[in-house]
């Protein structure tokens, strides 16, 4: 390990280079520039090589944090890439969509200051430099992985984050692994929900590139519950992985909500992203169109579903939440940058009720003035409607981005599978083992949604179970 | 993997017809009243189709379609032998089907094909099946034949009288239903003014009404929404709650409103789509 103290930790923070504002509203391409090598070794520096790293400790994944950073300080790109990939298969990804703030940053020594080493925007500069498909070639120099096979075989249900993490782990420790996605593309939340400007989609096409270099087999259109059922795999397979995500989104269940232009941000941001419909009429699958645009909920997928309208051709776009932007629960990056873009914040207000044109197409949302009261259950302070304050907004184009519920269809089809009273997958905290033996969960139908981090530990866990359990025995 | 097409028939020329398709593993496990979703090509829209009859031994399953936007038009132009890229499903609850005395099937235009699915559930059920199918004129009248085999009565309705009654299938209907109070369920499948036709129709007569619909689908797995509906007053997901609902709780109005949404859009499409036709 590096033992060489330096001065550097009182260096500043470097910052990440960003397309500027004005440009970057009006296209999809990435936000965030990425660090040159100059920023990246500068910012490297800066780590203090801890004794007890506690950034760590904040990582749903455990990557050996420190000694990736040594390494790529020491200026062997190869070994941090090494180190990073240990223990987390999508580091690209991660680089870029994790609540660092919360977890490796938040927890570094540095960070009392204000000013913790970027852990994230160094992830992805070391990731980004050694992209999949390469990662066999460039570890190996085989073009496959030389990995001992078991005979015994793993199937991984849905491939977001969670299944694509314990799909990694299973197929680099030599388990046969077969993956099956609902969709047409694999990658989950990674291709339907997070839009191209924040993770590039060839970045999630090269991580599962990746995985497909590794063994892992990809079969598309096969729904969980519908196409092939969980009996049937558990006959099949020597383990089963459910990782299906987050479920059917939740609505306001306010009068005129089911009128045409209001939308889940599942809904709008599919339609952008997995149909990219920012290229129609090239590509078919259109989004509807709208000039005032507002979003209900403060959390990533309403900045991700704010930002993108910007960049549909909105003119204005409102965020509306309850409460005020401290309580906000987005990435402290994405609010920043939705407000650079231009979205407009309208803090402490509710909707209550959406009114239609003559032709019963949205044309405004009447808005309560909201209060803080007493903390509730989650320790936040309750909002309360400020009696007789109402507003109306012109709205054409509505999205509700405030969260989602159990998606039924694998459920309703294994009886078996014990669930918690929220409807989510029961599972054991150290093995992420359902009521069924040797069937696993993890991830949004597990937690609710939930960040990808979260979902990628929980993949984890259950994919070091897992090969412990069939490789052991 | 993308799916072949094993068999094409035209059934209304450059509008309609019924492909057979190479999907074991969907027709290993559809039901009468699931749907697939199916992507044509790399930059294609997701759309459901109802599948109209399976062949579990052969692995195969039908589809039929009318042309009214791009992704149909697509789908006319593809030849036996050809592939459709992403064919999945079977998705939603299939029909419910049980042994209860007479069940009349009614079916109008393309919707024939779906009913005629459901009318062999029923038949195999053990249930007299009524057939009421109906179309615009005798050209248009699809898979009379088919439904034949398992309709024990089969009444035929058309718009201008060429062929069967004269009218409506709603008055065939109204009629059957006068003279026999055997029948325990009604279905019915077909163009959205069809279905709320035939709940009116039934609903003097108490009698249960089951429709098929047909909403805006994105995935077809329960996670966007954008084929809800308001049955009884309250929001449901056709593609995980349906796509069958009671007939006489459905919001036809406003289900008919959503399936416009995007008339725009499918307008510059499909108008993009026929000029390239022609100049290729």
């Amino acid at each position: 390990m590096k033992t060489k103290k330096n001065s550097g930790s009182l260096a500043p923070r470097v910052d990440m280079p960003c397309q500027p504002p004005l440009a970057r509203r009006a296209n999809f391409e990435e936000v965030a520039l990425g660090y040159t090598t100059k920023m990246a070794m500068q910012e490297a520096s800066r780590c203090l090589h801890c004794k007890k790293p506690l950034c760590v400790t904040g990582c749903p994944v455990q990557v050996p944090i420190r000694d990736f950073i040594a390494e790529l300080a020491r200026g062997d790109l190869q070994a941090a890439y090494t180190v990073v990939k240990s223990t987390n298969s999508l580091p690209a990804v991660c680089g870029r969509v994790c609540p660092q703030e919360h977890q490796c940053e938040g927890k570094c020594v540095l960070n009392a200051k204000g000013q913790p080493v970027a852990i994230g925007r160094l992830e992805r500069f070391v990731a980004d430099s050694f992209i999949a498909p390469f990662t066999c070639e460039r570890l190996t120099e085989k073009t496959k992985c030389a990995v001992p096979r078991h005979g015994k075989k793993v199937a991984c249900i849905g491939a977001g984050p969670a299944s694509l993490t314990c799909a990694g782990m299973c197929a680099a420790n030599g388990l046969a692994t077969d993956v099956f996605e609902a969709l047409h593309e694999p990658g989950g939340v990674l291709v339907y929900g997070i839009p191209a400007f924040r993770l590039p989609k060839n970045v999630v096409a090269a991580e599962i590139d990746g995985l497909g270099a590794l063994g892992v087999r990809f079969h598309l259109n096969s729904v969980g519950g519908r196409t092939i059922t969980l009996e049937d795999l558990r006959r099949e397979y020597d383990a089963v992985f459910i990782g299906v995500g987050a479920g059917l989104p939740i609505f306001l269940g306010v009068p005129g909500e089911n009128l045409v232009g209001v939308f889940s941000a599942n809904e709008y941001l599919t339609r952008v992203n997995l149909g990219r419909a920012y290229d129609f009429p090239r590509q078919d699958t259109p989004a509807f169109p709208g000039k005032n645009i507002t979003v209900f909920g403060a959390g990533n997928v309403a900045m991700d579903a704010a930002r993108t309208a910007l960049r549909m051709g909105a003119e204005n776009v409102h965020i509306v939440y309850r409460r005020t932007r401290a309580e906000m629960p987005a990435r402290k990056e994405e609010i920043e940058h939705a407000e650079e873009e231009g979205v407009q914040f309208a803090m402490l207000a509710a909707p209550v009720r959406f009114d239609g044109n003559e032709e019963m197409r949205l044309a405004s949302v009447t808005l309560q003035t909201m209060a803080l009261g007493e903390p509730d259950s989650s320790g936040r302070r309750r909002p309360v409607p400020v009696e007789g304050q109402l507003r109306v907004l012109p709205t054409d184009l509505a999205i509700v981005a405030l969260g989602t519920r159990p998606n039924p269809i694998l459920l309703d089809t294994a009886p078996g599978l014990e669930r918690t009273n929220r409807g989510y997958i029961k599972v054991g905290a150290t093995t992420g083992e359902t009521s069924l033996s040797n069937v696993f969960a993890g991830g949004d139908i597990v937690t609710g949604a939930a960040t990808v981090i979260l979902a990628m530990g929980a993949g984890r866990k259950a994919g070091q179970e897992i090969c412990k359990r069939l490789l052991l025995n | 993997m993308p799916t072949t097409i094993l068999h094409k028939k035209s059934l209304i020329p450059g509008k309609t017809s019924k492909l057979t398709l190479y999907a074991p593993d969907i027709a290993a496990r559809a039901r009468p009243g699931h749907f697939v979703m199916l992507r044509m090509h790399d930059k294609g829209e997701r759309i459901p189709l109802t599948i109209a009859d399976t062949d579990p031994e052969k692995g195969s399953i039908v589809i039929v379609y009318l042309v009214i936007g791009k992704s149909t038009a697509f789908l006319e132009n593809l030849a036996e032998g050809d592939d459709i890229l992403d064919v999945c499903g079977p998705l939603g609850r299939p029909t419910h089907i049980e042994k209860g005395g007479t069940a009349v099937c009614v079916g109008g235009g393309t919707g024939i094909a779906a009913m005629h699915h459901i009318a062999k559930g029923h038949f195999r059920a053990g249930n007299r099946v009524v057939g009421i199918i109906g179309a615009r004129s005798k050209d248009l009248l699809l898979f009379e034949k088919e439904l034949s085999s398992f309709a024990h009565e089969l009444l035929v309705s058309t718009d201008d009288g060429s062929y069967g009654r004269k009218g409506f299938v709603t008055e065939l209907l109204r009629e059957r239903l006068e003279k026999d109070m055997d029948v325990f369920e009604v279905v019915a499948v077909g163009p959205v003014s069809m279905m709320a036709a035939v709940a009116e129709t039934t609903r003097p007569f108490g009698v249960r009404t089951t429709v098929s619909l047909n909403p805006v689908m994105v995935d077809g797995i329960g996670m966007c929404g954008a084929c809800r509906v308001s049955v009884g007053g309250k929001t449901k997901f056709a593609c995980v709650d349906g796509p069958e609902f009671d007939g006489h709780q459905v919001d036809f109005a406003e289900l008919r409103r959503r399936l416009a949404a995007y008339r725009d859009q499918e307008k510059i499409s499909l108008d993009m789509y026929e000029r390239r036709s022609r100049e290729n």
